[in-house]
């Protein structure tokens, strides 16, 4: 069993004999000509052939991926059309007395050259385009047929790299997935295979020879990773894993845009929790009605010193902006504990956990957190953003952050800068926030319950020491009674509360939180469907009812 | 000659398609129009010529036309481009 890594696609998981394609190679010689405006005539003649070609891909790709998508071939008839393009290459045939192909290849790319020194990663994606027409061009010229060959049976695609043309003209029915060695995330290969839903790696080095041709193959696009003859074991595994994502995938396609509604009327939202802006893809894709808990370390633990306020910012109204007024729920840096950044120059600690971490780092050294909270600010004028802050455990600090607050806000409107009013709530994740959080919700816009420190914290057991998994009890009644009252205290204050810990994900307790009043849960994107499931199928007050029978049976 | 200058507002600034709809809807006029970036003319009825500005978010382009149909040509066009970019 080989095993090779590439950037996935699109997720999934696709098992079938691999077939390497290779393209008809263009071998393109310089042959001296001697009429230069019949060989003029030959490459007008095979340009509009290879123009009718893009029109009857630009159908057939209409009727397959949409419009969108189809838009590509549109855009290729255009370029054949190009009158620099067209220009060079007569102009070249016309005064260095040589065929048509050798003229439209190096017209070719020279102009891909033109894309590829563009200081822009789609632009310099455009390269492939051009060569993509130039090649279509000189095959009709030279009589070729690089059609490519029909696959028996279902396969995995495997090659150095597919031309959107390429692509499209493959039968849909014989594509189990595409595996590249070169191509990028943004290439028009990737943007068709996520729009046709299938396992698709790009950038993945691996060998296209007799060593991958014809074996069987595993693709999966979750891990990135594609498995050349898989031994027993894996295969079982991975068609274990096949059948789950099948399975989502079929409540995916049924429970795509409903509201999260139960049966007797009740609304919650559901939201998602990520880690790094490149998750917003995932968000959409599950359906989320927002985000959740945005955890903004990343921008801090990917850097070597602090991300400026720019930097922060640029990040922040991506979200917002591709969130198109969606809640995006943004909680200011948590780091500490178990996250570490060099260059905050923390001292050793002997009970990190309980140490300096998050809202106490950044009310110890407000000039990191007024950077974060002037980048939030600015970034929601672009959108619903809202700002979390972690780690509270009393109305004193809130205050102290107000102030902060009241500061950056100031200094913003001194200096003409456009901001926004974001939402601010915080997280209760301490014992001490649950037994204020009456008086807490009276400070702030919503509550956020941090399952996972809350019950660490509760049931002083270390998250971290696997040798404690007999004694934790994420059920624990005490969890489950702080959250109750954390709802309570917020509803009395007229504010909403959700969860954004691990435990909001635990489908055994969905019916639970419902029933309790929860507002939001807010879970990792993959998540959010199988819990609207559960909603959709609960009705809120049979559920009690129910409770309070077992209970009088009991007592 | 008639000119106007337009600052994209496309977040995906002029890539390929919307740059294949401009060229589209240039061609239907017989003048000579221009697109510019930074002092850099280029052939507005030219895709390659389009796309290699690079013109994205918040860049100011400027285009001039000149030629018979010059005043349609500039009232579809500033439509064109307040629609589409």
């Amino acid at each position: 069993m080989n095993i090779y890594e590439g950037k996935s696609v699109f997720h999934g998981i696709a098992i079938g004999r691999i077939s390497v394609y290779k393209k008809g190679e263009q071998q393109v010689k310089r042959v001296k000509i001697k009429d230069a405006e019949a060989e003029i005539a030959r490459f007008e003649e095979s340009k509009a052939q290879a123009v009718k070609q893009l029109q009857g891909l630009y159908d057939k790709a209409l009727c397959e991926v949409g419009e969108a998508n189809a838009a590509i071939f549109e855009v290729h008839q255009m370029m054949m059309e190009d009158d620099g393009y067209n220009d060079s290459i007569k102009n070249m045939i016309r005064t260095q007395e040589i065929n048509a192909e050798y003229a439209v290849a190096s017209t070719g790319d020279n102009f891909a050259q033109i894309f590829a020194s563009m200081d822009d990663d789609y632009m310099k994606e455009r390269a492939a385009d051009v060569r993509d027409i130039s090649e279509r061009i000189i095959t009709v010229l030279s009589g070729t047929d690089s059609a490519m060959a029909a696959a028996k049976e279902p396969s995995i695609i495997v090659a150095e790299d597919l031309a959107p043309s390429e692509t499209v003209q493959l039968d849909k029915d014989m594509v189990l997935s595409f595996v590249t060695v070169h191509g990028s995330l943004n290439s028009h290969t990737a943007i068709l295979a996520r729009t046709m839903a299938i396992p698709a790696l790009v950038g993945t080095p691996l060998p296209l020879d007799e060593t991958t041709d014809g074996k069987l193959g595993i693709v999966d696009g979750t891990s990135g990773k594609i498995y050349v003859d898989p031994d027993e074991q894996t295969l079982t595994e991975m068609k274990i894993k096949q059948q789950k994502e099948l399975e989502r995938k079929e409540l995916l396609q049924t429970l795509k845009g409903r509201e999260n509604v139960t049966l007797d009327g009740k609304k919650v939202m559901l939201y998602a929790n990520i880690g790094n802006i490149k998750d917003l893809a995932t968000v959409l894709q599950n359906d989320a009605g927002g985000i959740g808990l945005f955890r903004s370390e990343f921008i801090y633990l990917e850097k070597d010193s602090y991300p400026t306020e720019e930097e922060q910012f640029q990040i922040y109204k991506q979200a917002a902006e591709t969130m198109a007024g969606k809640r995006v729920i943004i909680r200011t840096l948590d780091i500490g504990a178990d996250k570490q950044c060099s260059y905050f120059e923390m001292e050793q600690e002997e009970n990190p956990a309980l140490g300096c971490r998050a809202i106490r780092i950044c009310l110890t050294r407000p000039e990191i957190f007024k950077t974060q909270l002037r980048a939030l600010f600015r970034a929601s004028a672009y959108g619903k953003i809202a700002i979390m802050y972690p780690m509270i455990t009393s109305v004193k600090e809130v205050k102290r952050i107000q102030e902060i607050v009241a500061l950056v806000k100031e200094e913003l409107t001194e200096q003409g800068i456009d901001f926004g009013e974001p939402e601010q709530g915080i997280m209760i994740e301490t014992p001490a926030a649950v037994m204020v959080s009456d008086e807490l919700a009276k400070e702030v816009d919503f509550f956020s319950i941090g399952t996972n420190d809350l019950t660490q914290y509760t049931l002083a057991i270390d998250r971290q020491n696997t040798k404690l998994d007999e004694f934790y009890d994420a059920h624990h009644p005490a969890i489950l009674r702080m959250i109750s009252m954390v709802v309570e205290h917020a509803h009395r204050a007229g504010i909403w509360a959700g969860i954004c810990g691990e435990l909001g994900a635990d489908q055994t307790l969905t019916q639970e939180f419902l029933a309790m009043g929860v507002d939001e849960l807010s879970v990792s994107p993959g998540s959010i469907l199988p819990l609207r499931k559960i909603v959709l199928e609960t009705n809120v007050e049979e559920y009690k009812a129910g409770k309070e029978n077992v209970n009088r049976t009991e007592t | 000659m008639k000119e106007f200058k337009y600052v994209i507002t496309d977040p995906e600034g002029i890539h390929a398609r919307p740059a294949g709809l401009l060229v589209k809807a240039v061609k239907e006029f017989t003048c000579d129009i221009k697109i510019a970036k930074d002092g850099k003319a280029m052939n507005c009825k030219a895709i390659f010529g389009v796309m290699g500005l690079g013109a994205k978010k918040g860049d100011e382009v400027t285009l001039t036309f000149d030629g018979t149909d010059e005043e349609k040509a500039y009232e579809a066009v500033s439509k064109f481009m307040s629609e589409n970019l």
